[in-house]
């Protein structure tokens, strides 16, 4: 196993679901304290921050909330996957020596219904919204039909993936959909998107969780057991992924960013599949769960079908995967979704997720997917 | 890489070719002759066939729609105008099952009918996303069925009608034969 290049000393969330009459900035605050708290220090001892928001406000606006020291502030965002761009972010400061601790928070709040993004800003002509083809619905939908019929992957497939992260879900107070469903309540609910029904969806919603991050040697000093990363990457699509918001793709298939990412991340970190106690991808919907583990290379395409018909992505199973029950049970807010999965991770690996704990679990994955075609991923552990 | 209007003739000037369309196509693509497009540049007709705008790259041949002016496999500049194949096969669908949120979307049917959305595998390597219609509408695709690119009136919410592409089941409904693969008729 490589060195590791960040290690994390305190994690925070605030709990996900509507939660009405409260900003993304206030829930941002409450993870970022929570996060500071179980590091034992205080914001005047954060040397950086990043921060990543879709649509809930300027991150960098926290420092009227915690405090103004001076502490510089960056912003990203990159879709769903801003989680991954925030840690990669805060890598580069603490692997450039600049810095030897950070704070890494993503927040937001979203409208009910499905996402209603501009044509205009992902560099399409109006047209292509006009006559109903600016939905990611339709993306997810697309590309599961296309994958069933390639791979032999089944609706009941579909359902398990739902009916697990239910499952996962309410095993977790910081969760939003907390209530099991059967895979009949799953298949019999309206079609949103075809072959895709309504519980198999994440819907849009609220929440923020926020990392306390430093350099690895510092990481003994903190009270709570130091889980490292190993390696964070990125990718864009290349030409020959089939990514959502396309007019046009070719013919031929060629390898997706979350394939690149993840291959990236296993040769940084010096670990791959088959090696990981615990996998969270991102799972928008039940279909991109299944194909996710696939373009990850956590299983052989087609390899789906039986892993979901014994079960071994549930807790338990030999290959757990969204443990908290993922998107699907919390809901998308897209600038916090991904540092979810690694504060999931984090407890996981520190033994503290009560409820739905995987015994004994030391190394886990982490990958999220996102308009137009980016993936992020990362390796932790606990060594 | 505006096409040359002139290489893409409007449907009044050129009637349905001679491997003669269906009566039935020909009075549609009348009628949806003089309503203004729902964008330009995005299809043209052809011997009084739809053809769709794409651009190609000369150093490499791939195939983009709608035209861009890069292409996006070699990063060449280098790009022309072509019109598309007007057939092609479905490579994947699904069903838009509730109504967009508007803006972006700008249909004004009342109530909202669910529609077809899909990528049609077009000769020369590229598949092109649109809306699905035809007697298979909304749920009766299957992957792997031969389609046809369509132009058909799309009424807003503004009240104003436009004319839009879509694909329908069946061969192609003018009377030219599709482009060789890679090798689209170049329109400017």
């Amino acid at each position: 196993m490589s060195r590791a290049s960040l290690a994390i000393a305190g994690i925070g969330i605030h709990p996900f679901g509507r939660n009405e009459g409260r900003s993304g900035l206030q829930m941002a605050v409450t993870a970022a304290r929570a996060a500071l708290d179980d590091a034992g220090i205080s914001w005047p001892d954060i040397q950086f921050a990043v921060g990543g928001s879709d649509s809930a406000g300027r991150p960098d606006t926290m420092v009227s909330r915690l405090g103004l020291t001076g502490l510089p502030f960056t912003n990203v965002l990159n879709g769903c996957a801003t989680g991954g761009a925030a840690l990669l972010t805060a890598r580069s400061a603490i692997a450039s020596g600049d810095s030897e601790i950070g704070l890494v928070v993503g927040f937001d709040k979203h409208p009910r219904g499905a996402f209603d993004p501009r044509p205009e800003d992902w560099g399409l002509g109006a047209w292509y919204g006009d006559l109903g083809m600016m939905l990611t619905t339709q993306y997810f939908g697309i590309k599961i039909q296309r994958y069933m019929h390639e791979h032999g992957i089944t609706a009941a497939s579909l359902a398990r993936v739902a009916v697990k992260a239910l499952r996962n879900g309410e095993r977790n107070p910081a969760a939003w959909r907390r209530k099991p469903l059967s895979e009949d309540d799953i298949l019999g609910s309206p079609l949103v998107a075809d072959p895709l029904t309504q519980y198999m969806f994440c819907s849009p919603s609220a929440g923020a969780v926020a990392l306390v991050v430093c350099h690895p040697a510092l990481a003994p000093r903190f009270p709570a057991p130091p889980v490292h990363i190993r390696a964070v990457t990125m990718r864009s699509r290349r030409y020959g992924s089939f990514e959502v918001f396309s007019p046009s793709i070719p013919a031929g298939r060629g390898p997706s960013p979350s394939w690149e990412a993840a291959q990236a991340a296993y040769a940084e970190a010096g670990i791959g599949p088959g090696e990981f106690d615990v996998v969270q991808v991102q799972d928008t919907e039940s279909g991109a769960e299944l194909m996710h583990l696939a373009e990850c290379g956590l299983c052989e395409h087609g390899a789906q079908e039986e892993l979901m018909r014994t079960g071994a992505t549930a807790i338990g199973g030999p290959m757990p995967v969204n443990t908290d029950g993922g998107c699907i049970a919390s809901g998308e807010p897209i600038g916090a979704s991904g540092l979810r999965q690694v504060y999931e991770t984090v407890l996981q690996l520190r033994g503290q997720a009560r409820g739905r704990q995987v015994e004994g679990a030391r190394t886990g994955f982490t990958h999220v997917y996102g308009a137009p075609g980016i993936s992020a991923c990362a390796v932790l552990s606990r060594d | 890489v505006t096409p040359d209007p002139g290489a893409a003739p409007q449907p009044a000037a050129t009637p349905p070719g001679p491997g003669g369309a269906p009566a039935a196509t020909a009075a549609r693509t009348a009628a949806v002759a003089d309503l203004p497009p729902v964008a330009e540049n995005l299809f043209a007709w052809q011997d009084g066939t739809p053809r769709l705008i794409g651009s190609a790259c000369r150093a490499c041949g791939t195939l983009a729609f709608p035209q861009q002016h890069s292409c996006p496999r070699c990063c060449g500049e280098d790009v022309s105008a072509v019109l598309l194949p007007a057939e092609g096969t479905l490579w994947s669908w699904t069903v838009q099952r509730f109504p967009p949120k508007s803006p972006p979307y700008a249909g004004g049917e009342t109530p909202f009918r669910p529609f077809a959305v899909g990528y049609v595998a077009l000769d020369g390597g590229i598949a092109v996303q649109g809306r699905l219609t035809g007697p298979a509408a909304p749920d009766g695709y299957r992957i792997g069925m031969p389609m046809r690119l369509v132009i058909e009136p799309f009424l807003r919410h503004d009240g104003t009608t436009v004319a839009a592409y879509a694909f329908e089941p069946g061969p192609a409904a003018g009377g030219s034969p599709a482009a060789a693969p890679g090798t689209g008729s170049t329109a400017s």
